[in-house]
């Protein structure tokens, strides 16, 4: 029983990142119809910029507690990553805009391999360690066990999510963003002026990519050139899980597609008679993707489209 | 077909002919044995890449995970063509076999994806790939399967007629490598499945697969089975992709699952949009450029920057594949419809464009 809860727990952790990455897939898709293929390499930056900061930090020998230098890092991380989404989506997707389909999703994964290749230019083709600064005492619960720091990622996930909903629903620039993702040509006619939104979009996005790739860093404690892939393309599924487009839904995705993988690598051992083993973690997401479009290609919240899927 | 033999067509026809049976004198004599391999690669390439440009090309269905077939294809000559189970079956068994295995796995990822299109379609397509691939790597416990990441070496070479093709043999005194063989075995296939490429394409079918792309409802509409034309077009791009996929292995001596990434399926892929989709010519010369150009950029780089800079910059790899991501955006925004285009294409392109000119 205490395992059921032990992986109930890290799928809520894991969860909530996938939710806060999927939030970025799911805005740009709203509001722009296409999936931004580049935003897993988004995540990447902003957990690399993040440790180059923080190991900058520590060796000038600033002295600052752990969570101050983290913290700080971050903050770097944030902005760098909303200029890269700026960018992906000036250099990517504006002059692709109405063409056809295919063209933005080739832009996409070519500015993909591009990322990680100029990632491997600056930190290595190596994994880099993230120091050691956060605190990382268990709490347990039920008999299960959580560091402070993956209640930490919990809580801030919640907190910037409802920021994001307030975001939208009552500010200005969030009524512009759903006006646009209901129709653009007519919200320009309103004078929501529509390139600025969607690099508004984007960067908040790619905000929300930051601190989840920090989160990524410091729960695993390393980065990775190569990291974004997986992971992008989890949250993605958590998107589509969802109903790709809603906000509710990235969220309920992500932490249900979360909890889905942890019972799964936990129990498919159990399940197969020991045939198969948790080293098959990353086949659910693939797994849940595939029935989720077959079954219900809207998604658990998603609206009813009729020629997206 | 007696039109297309008109004179000055056969004539250039057969200067094609012998220009491709004397291709590897002079590629091996000019530039040495390893580039012989190279151009065998183009080929095998042509044969991926002629595949998936059934799927994505004539049928309009974005796949990003074609590369599962190959290794279907790989892996069946290789686990019933080596020592790893001591099954040492001839490749004319081999080769149908692991073509036949790669077509029914084109069907077995065809059909939960009917309803999808586009970016969907890209994506669960790529999870298939992925899913393949982590089977082939884990597949080797509790009972040893596919040998894991170490992969399946020592895999049988294929014998034609007696004449053993890993080994060279001496014709008039000439000394043969087995890289020269290859060649020509891969010529042969790939020259078939060219064939079978254009005959598909102005077949009833080929134009069934036009309309599928252009409109499927108006296609389902004309009284075209939409659930068959789309299985087909995925069991035909996978048939070429297994039998690729068994000459690698047995080209190769060793497969394992690092050849089966998600980055050799967008390397395909790559190559039929660079090339021109839907254009049989223009995919063959994507192939051949996007196997060739990296190899050169490969002898090129390194030496570059050691004259210029005197040091090494950039690693060779690394330069290499950020010239090929950057080239993958710069091609899209300039020339999304490829070197060379199928006229159709072209237009189709045309109509997006003006449509959405119109709209917005």
């Amino acid at each position: 029983m205490d395992i059921f809860i032990q992986q109930i727990l890290n799928g809520l952790v894991l969860g909530s990142i996938y939710a806060l990455i999927a939030l970025g897939y799911t805005m740009v898709y709203g509001i722009m119809g296409l999936i931004n293929f580049a935003h897993g390499e988004v995540v990447m930056f902003g957990a690399m910029v993040c440790i180059t900061v923080v190991s900058t930090l520590m060796h000038s020998g600033v002295d600052l507690p752990g969570w101050a230098i983290v913290l700080i890092g971050t903050l770097v991380a944030i902005p760098a990553c909303a200029l890269l989404g700026f960018v992906i989506e000036r250099v990517a997707y504006r002059p692709l805009r109405g063409a056809q389909r295919l063209a933005p999703l080739i832009t996409a994964i070519g500015l993909s391999i591009t990322l990680q290749q100029v990632a491997i230019l600056i930190w290595g083709r190596n994994y880099i360690p993230f120091p050691d600064l956060l605190n990382s005492d268990t709490v347990s619960i039920m008999g299960a066990s959580i560091t402070k720091l993956q209640v930490m990622i919990v809580v801030l996930c919640v907190v910037l999510m409802a920021g994001l909903l307030v975001i939208v629903e009552k500010t200005k620039l969030g009524r512009a963003m759903r006006a646009t993702s209901q129709n653009p040509s007519v919200a320009g006619l309103m004078g929501v002026n529509v390139n600025t939104i969607i690099s508004a979009t984007f960067m908040l996005g790619s905000a929300l990519g930051a601190i989840a790739g920090v989160m990524v860093a410091t729960n695993y404690s390393q980065a990775h050139y190569y990291m974004g892939f997986m992971i992008g393309l989890k949250a993605f599924t958590a998107a589509v899980l969802g109903g790709i487009g809603n906000l509710g839904g990235a969220v309920a995705g992500g932490i249900l597609l979360g909890i889905i993988e942890s019972l799964g690598a936990g129990y498919i051992g159990q399940l197969t008679g020991g045939f198969l083993g948790s080293n098959y973690q990353d086949i659910f997401a693939f797994m849940v993707l595939i029935l989720v479009l077959i079954f219900r290609p809207s998604g658990l919240l998603g609206e009813k489209m009729a020629d997206r899927a | 077909m007696t039109k297309a033999l008109d004179s000055k067509k056969l004539g250039l026809f057969i200067a094609c002919g012998i220009a491709l049976c004397v291709l590897p004198f002079v590629v091996g004599g000019a530039l040495g044995n390893s580039w012989v391999r190279i151009v065998d690669f183009a080929l095998l390439y042509v044969m991926l890449a002629l595949g998936l440009n059934i799927v994505v090309g004539f049928a309009g269905l974005l796949d990003l995970g074609f590369i599962a077939f190959y290794a279907v294809g790989a892996y069946t000559y290789a686990l019933l063509g080596s020592p790893h189970f001591g099954i040492h079956w001839p490749f004319y068994v081999t080769i149908p076999l692991g073509a036949l295995f790669a077509a029914f796995f084109g069907i077995l990822l065809g059909t939960p994806v009917l309803r999808l299109k586009g970016d969907y379609l890209a994506i669960v397509t790529l999870g298939f790939g992925e899913i393949v691939r982590i089977f082939m790597n884990n597949l080797n416990a509790p009972i040893n399967i596919t040998n894991g990441p170490q992969g399946i070496n020592l895999i049988d070479p294929i014998h034609v007629g007696g004449v053993d093709l890993g080994s060279p043999i001496n014709l008039f005194g000439l000394s043969l490598p087995p890289v020269y063989l290859y060649y020509y075995l891969f010529l042969v296939l790939t020259v078939l499945v060219v064939i079978m490429a254009s005959r598909l394409q102005h077949s009833r079918i080929g134009r069934a697969w036009v309309a599928l792309r252009e409109d499927q409802v108006a296609a389902s509409a004309m009284g075209i089975n939409i659930r068959n034309i789309k299985l087909l077009a995925f069991a035909l791009g996978a048939l070429s992709g297994g039998v690729a996929g068994g000459l690698f292995s047995a080209f190769q001596g060793f497969v394992s699952p690092e050849s089966f990434s998600l980055l050799e399926s967008i390397m395909i892929l790559a190559m039929i949009v660079l090339g021109g989709m839907g254009n049989i010519a223009g995919v063959i010369l994507g192939a051949v450029v996007l196997t060739i150009a990296p190899e050169i950029l490969r002898d090129v780089i390194g030496p570059l920057q050691m004259k210029t800079m005197g040091r090494m910059l950039i690693d060779p790899e690394n330069a290499r594949m950020l010239l090929f991501g950057i080239a993958m955006v710069v091609m899209m925004l300039v020339r999304p419809e490829g070197m060379l285009p199928s006229k159709r294409r072209k237009a189709e392109f045309k109509d997006a464009k003006e449509a959405a000119a119109q709209k917005g």
